[in-house]
């Protein structure tokens, strides 16, 4: 089992943590930089995903609906990769080999393929985690996207600011996570 | 560009992350499975704290105007929160914290992020036909706050009160909940 802080210090320190963005910069926000990424391929597939154009509020325009909207500004973000947003966003995945190569404990081997909840029910076949991994991840970015934000931007930020569409994304989520994750996990155990 | 920002602020936010375990995916799916509440506790605090001293922050002109971003709430926010949750029972990771998994080397956490790619890639795909439906229906007006920021263009709901009071009575209400929720339920040996 990884180190983890008490419940109270980790508070603090998330708390603390996402007032200093909202301080410094702005709320933060993650599932956007998916899709960015995501751009960023296509274009360099395709080429001619994005382009500038001095007649959009944001200087860029796409021919994919998603990313012209706002004025254009998911395409300059995708024709200009290094940006706030998404610096920020690769910068996590060093957060969390800091904090693991530092921590006093650290996760077991079996259990960096599967959680041992997960393992209790459905066994160790690692083909059969990732496989219901990609399809968790499909189906929370795809839902994340329809929404406009994720847990760190609709439920972290969201609720930060009292916003209305914070509250609605969160009650979705555990409308459908908490009953699903009990009667999934229903022989795990404690 | 901000960009020693968004290294510091990304690099703090995933090493909080992972210290208080909202990157192990056997956290998730037992606080979903209201088996263990620790990171219940821990996410109701930062959003109580950071909302209190937001609103504090506004009110005394410390934390500037224009950094805050409230997000529109339309159906869409609901129906995709609903989607989200069920990919977050089965997966336990969401789009931030399978990349902070990924840091601290667990293999799922990658399935999870291709497979979130692949849900960002079909939600840009079927943006266009889904942007003149329902979905998008406003609700409430879209940018709406509880508490009022006293920016114009987001409105507030509860009004006849100064929004600092109820930000902050609302962030007191968050941190209670948390002190009060139990850390585990029932006789569980973890």
């Amino acid at each position: 089992m990884e180190e983890r802080w008490n419940w109270l210090a980790g508070g603090l320190a998330l708390g603390l943590t996402c007032l200093l963005a909202v301080y410094l910069i702005k709320p933060i926000g993650v599932s956007t930089q998916y899709v960015i990424l995501d751009g960023m391929i296509w274009n360099a597939v395709s080429g001619d995903l994005v382009k500038k154009d001095p007649a959009a509020p944001k200087g860029y325009s796409s021919r994919n609906p998603y990313l012209n909207k706002s004025g254009g500004k998911y395409a300059k973000n995708i024709a200009n990769p290094v940006n706030y947003s998404f610096i920020f966003v690769l910068s996590m995945i060093l957060g969390g080999i800091l904090s693991s190569l530092t921590a006093a404990s650290r996760a077991s081997v079996s259990e960096r393929v599967a959680p041992p909840v997960w393992q209790k029910r459905f066994g160790s076949d690692p083909i059969k985690r990732y496989f219901f991994a990609f399809l968790a991840g499909v189906l929370v970015l795809y839902g994340a996207r329809l929404a406009g934000g994720c847990t760190s931007g609709h439920m972290i930020s969201g609720m930060m600011q009292t916003s209305l569409s914070g509250y609605l994304f969160a009650a979705g989520v555990f409308a459908s996570g908490i009953p699903l994750a009990v009667i999934l996990f229903k022989d795990s155990g404690n | 560009m901000h960009i020693l920002e968004a290294v510091i602020l990304g690099t703090l936010f995933g090493f909080v992350l992972h210290r208080i375990g909202a990157a192990n995916p056997q956290n998730i799916i037992n606080m979903l499975r209201l088996k263990d509440l620790h990171l219940m506790k821990v996410i109701l605090f930062a959003i109580g704290f950071s909302c209190l001293f937001l609103f504090l922050g506004l009110h005394f002109g410390l934390v500037p105007k224009s950094h805050i971003h409230v997000k529109t709430a339309y159906v869409g926010v609901i129906v995709g929160g609903l989607i989200f949750g069920s990919g977050f029972a089965i997966g336990g990771y969401c789009p931030g914290t399978s990349l902070v998994a990924l840091g601290s080397l667990r293999k799922d956490a990658l399935a999870f992020i291709l497979g979130g790619l692949t849900g960002a890639f079909l939600f840009m795909l079927s943006f266009g036909y889904l942007k003149h439906t329902f979905l998008f229906n406003k609700i409430a007006g879209g940018k709406a706050t509880l508490a009022d920021t006293g920016i114009a263009k987001y409105h507030a709901l509860i009004t006849g009160f100064p929004g600092v009071a109820v930000g902050v009575a609302i962030g007191a209400l968050f941190m209670v909940i948390a002190v009060l929720l139990p850390l585990s339920t029932g006789n569980s040996d973890n």
